[in-house]
């Protein structure tokens, strides 16, 4: 007989509908991932019980974990799903919604708060116009490898979900979009552009909110050193506060 | 009153588009499935193509030109291809200047590595996320001009159909929220699909699942022309996967990789062996029926299996991580194998779309009003793409097409506002009713099943070698499934966050569009770049130098041919045993 993994889902109709347990017995290959689970549920969308459901909702688009929407909290730990592979998981399964974003159904959820983090701490840079204006700043080599690391984000949430301080209670912006600041203020048209960047977090929701659990940089898929953009960030907060301060 | 400007789409030619009418003055209202930074382009690994010349190898920009078209074996138009590539030093410029993190040179300058079709370094990369990282910057400029009211987004919504006035000029787009499910018209002046490829019509690919290509099958139901789309490129290397093939980039070659299985117990470096010129950066069509004949006419497959093996083994891997990290993490995570160790297993997948919505040279498809960019477009790329040339034609394609809708929407007589509201009242019932269809479908046919067919389906008999009694018994069993569609049964009927519902729309479409692949294919009786039948293995310019295209009839696709732009580079036999003879 084929092996036959249980998966535990958490579901739920809509926001602010209660949410149930619902169970499935999936037939095992190799390679297997929780995606893959998922797909064979909406080929035939019936429960462990034998009792025909609904599929289930989710959203996913690479499946390489490099798109970052199938961000789900999957045994206990927020982890995206298409590399989340049977083999190297604990049985059963369970899988549910990042708990930090409006649930949507199921397991899709809408995370237009990471996005406007974005958007508040001006997370680009300022380039004149799309123009030719000829060839880009030169930068240090190994400079570029460290800005490619912290530019790997893909807002996927697994950090902010992880976040003590990151909830529908406070305003903090959350480890992603502080790290995103780290980022443009290196860069050589960032630089001159720095103090604002840094003014960006110092308010309501910003770097002073940290509690240095350190859980973000634990859960990041991208292995970005969150915690060093953190403590980086507070230093620069810090020295903005004092500069700010000697110029009244 | 300001024209409206629609695009949908976030990719990397959806966001091009948006920046450039931002820029000259215009509003954009963008729509997307996902939220634009999440669109299929953050796949993309290789790099980016732009002849900078920083190596001493004397490329220019008229041999990147010359070994597109040659790699394309002469089916593209000569005149936008050109400007591409004149255009992509500047790109990569102005990519660098919005803060992409490309690879750098001891001096601080960009570093260009090694693509296959070429002799140059003339690709530009981040690591091994190169798409993901251009997107970036683009969704980075864009959320600049959405904080500047320039840019109003609707990410979670999928565009359903175009709306087309009486005389046949589209004055908008309907949509359908993929929370809500609300359905709603929107006016414009000029709508750009910069929707992607259609990789999910064979099941699975290397593509990312909301690439369907389901817009572009719908407006082809309206009215608008594909252009050969049968033109689809399999890609030599891939890990193959339950839910996904997962590329294994042409950089890994690019760097130095090798492909090879045993033969007579000894390891057979089969590409270096068969094209001495180019080794294993022949282009991917070239590779790809390599690694098809060592498999199935040669039966020399890995332990017997449909893999061949691309190793990295001899390169050191400080170096590997450096400038392959993304990928090789990839086949870490996906297969456990460490391919700094060990050589990976792959073989050959469905890729990228050549074809696609046929558009003039400025971008707008035979639908006034309707332009294309992107994967979704025809354009560039012949009857094969080099890697390397998308990403960039992704871009070019938004720089061309945005500008272009706003010349268009400046010189209309009637703008979408005057337009009375009865067109775009009917065809909003029209999709409203054909919704309501598809919800209360009570048969017994499980539409992800149905999709699951056509994949196999697809991928069986239009790929890699193609037989004409196969691709007929294809486009016979297309006509079956659409037959069965009638019977399908939604999983779910809820009116909330219904994906069943979106989904099974979609398929119909991607049978439309499925079905036009097939007949292009029936009746290219040759063999060039990724289209390949052995019965007709030759290239056969007097016949075939010309574009499908196909026009969507209640019976099925018909079809009609256009010249080829040849007028810059005469078509010459395309070999890459041997080196490239010098086109000027
Ligand atoms: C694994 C992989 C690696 C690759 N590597 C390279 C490489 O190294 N170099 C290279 O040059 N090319 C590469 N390519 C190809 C290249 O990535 C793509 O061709 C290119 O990114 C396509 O960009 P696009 O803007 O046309 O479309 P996409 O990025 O696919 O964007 C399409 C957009 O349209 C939206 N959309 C689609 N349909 C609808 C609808 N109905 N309603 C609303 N929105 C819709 C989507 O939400 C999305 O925003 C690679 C491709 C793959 C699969």
């Amino acid at each position: 007989m084929a092996e036959v993994i249980r998966l535990r889902v958490k579901r739920q109709d809509g926001p602010g509908a209660a949410p149930y347990w619902e169970e499935f017995d999936i037939k095992y290959r190799a390679n297997l991932n929780v995606i893959a689970m998922l797909q064979d549920i909406q080929q035939n969308p019936v429960n462990a019980k034998g009792q025909k459901t609904t599929p289930v909702v989710w959203g996913c688009n690479c499946l390489e974990e490099i798109c970052g929407e199938c961000a789900m909290v999957i045994n206990g730990t927020p982890r995206q799903a298409c590399s989340a592979l049977v083999d190297k998981l604990t049985k059963p399964i369970t899988v549910e919604p990042l708990s930090k974003f409006t649930i949507i159904r199921d397991l899709y959820i809408d995370r237009a708060k990471l996005f406007n983090a974005l958007k508040k701490v001006n997370a680009w840079i300022p380039i004149d116009g799309t123009y030719d204006l000829g060839q880009g700043p030169k930068q240090p080599p190994a400079k570029a490898d460290w800005m490619y690391k912290l530019s790997q984000c893909m807002t996927c949430g697994c950090c902010a979900e992880s976040c003590p301080n990151y909830s529908d209670k406070s305003d903090f912006i959350g480890p992603a979009a502080i790290s995103q600041v780290r980022l443009f203020m290196n860069h050589p048209t960032g630089q001159l552009h720095r103090d604002e960047l840094v003014d960006n977090i110092m308010g309501n929701g910003g770097i002073a909110d940290c509690g240095k659990s350190q859980n973000c940089v634990r859960v990041c898929p991208k292995e970005i050193p969150l915690t060093t953009s953190l403590a980086d960030m507070n230093r620069e907060a810090l020295k903005r506060w004092f500069s700010r301060g000697l110029r009244f | 009153m300001e024209p409206r400007y629609i695009v949908v789409g976030g990719g990397l030619a959806g966001l091009m588009a948006t920046i450039k009418i931002c820029e000259a003055g215009g509003s954009v209202d963008l729509f997307s499935l996902v939220a634009v930074k999440r669109s299929h382009s953050v796949c993309a690994q290789g790099g980016i193509n732009g002849a900078v010349n920083t190596k001493g190898e004397g490329d220019s920009t008229w041999e990147h030109f010359d070994d597109s078209v040659y790699g394309g074996d002469f089916l593209a138009n000569q005149t936008p291809v050109k400007e591409m590539c004149e255009a992509a030093p500047g790109i990569i410029f102005l990519m660098d200047r919005m803060g992409v993190p490309f690879s750098r040179t001891p001096e601080g300058l960009l570093d260009f590595r090694r693509f296959g079709g070429t002799k140059h370094h003339r690709t530009a990369f981040s690591g091994a996320t190169t798409g993901q990282q251009l997107i970036y910057a683009c969704d980075e400029q864009v959320r600049r001009w959405e904080v500047a009211g320039k840019v109003r987004k609707y990410e979670g919504w999928d565009v359903i159909s175009a709306v087309l006035d009486k005389e046949g000029i589209c004055r908008g787009i309907v949509a359908q929220n993929l929370v809500t499910m609300e359905i709603k018209v929107f006016r414009g002046d000029a709508v750009n699909l910069a929707t992607g490829g259609p990789g999910m019509i064979y099941g699975r690919s290397t593509q990312s699942v909301i690439c369907t290509g389901s817009i572009a099958g719908q407006v082809y139901q309206q009215g608008a022309y594909l252009g050969n789309p049968e033109m689809i490129q399999v890609h030599p290397t891939a890990i193959p996967g339950a839910d996904k093939l997962r590329l294994m980039s042409e950089s890994a070659r690019g760097e130095g990789g090798r492909v090879w299985t045993y033969r007579d117990g000894k390891p057979w470096y089969f590409l270096e062996d068969m094209f001495p010129a180019y080794g294993n950066l022949v282009p991917r069509d070239i590779a790809t029926r390599a690694i098809y004949q060592v498999c199935y006419d040669m039966k020399l497959g890995v332990d017997g299996q449909p893999v061949v093996y691309l190793d990295l083994t001899h390169i050191d891997a400080a170096t590997l991580d450096r400038k392959l990290g993304g990928i090789l993490e990839i086949y870490e995570k996906f297969i456990g194998d460490d391919p700094r160790k060990v050589p990976m297993k792959i073989f050959p997948a469905v890729h990228y779309s050549m074809g696609g919505l046929w558009v003039d040279f400025d971008a707008m498809t035979n639908i006034p009003g309707l332009f294309a960019s992107g994967e979704a477009d025809y354009q560039y790329h012949g009857a094969n793409r080099l890697g390397a040339n998308s990403l960039l034609s992704a871009i070019y394609g938004g720089m061309v097409s945005g500008p272009a809708m706003m010349q268009y929407a400046q010189g209309l007589k009637k703008s979408c506002a005057d337009i009375p509201q009865s067109v775009f009242d009917a065809e909003l019932k029209r999709q409203q009713n054909a919704t309501e269809k598809l919800y209360n479908m009570r048969g017994n046919e499980n539409p992800y099943l149905l999709h699951k067919e056509l994949g196999e389906w697809m991928s069986e008999h239009c790929t890699i070698v193609r037989y004409n009694k196969n691709i007929q018994k294809l486009e016979e069993h297309i006509q079956v499934l659409m037959e069965r569609y009638q019977k399908l049964g939604l999983p779910d009927t809820g009116r909330y966050a219904n994906q069943s519902v979106i989904f099974a729309r979609n398929l119909w479409n991607m049978l439309e569009y499925g079905r036009a692949i097939a007949v292009g294919a029936l009746n290219r009786n040759e063999s060039r770049g990724s289209h390949y039948k052995p019965e007709f293995p030759e290239r056969d310019d007097e016949n075939f130098l010309k574009t499908t295209k196909a026009k969507w009839t209640p019976n099925g696709p018909a079809l009609e041919w256009e010249e080829v732009d040849v007028q810059y580079i005469k078509p010459r036999p395309r070999r890459y045993d041997v080196d490239k003879e010098a086109s000027k």
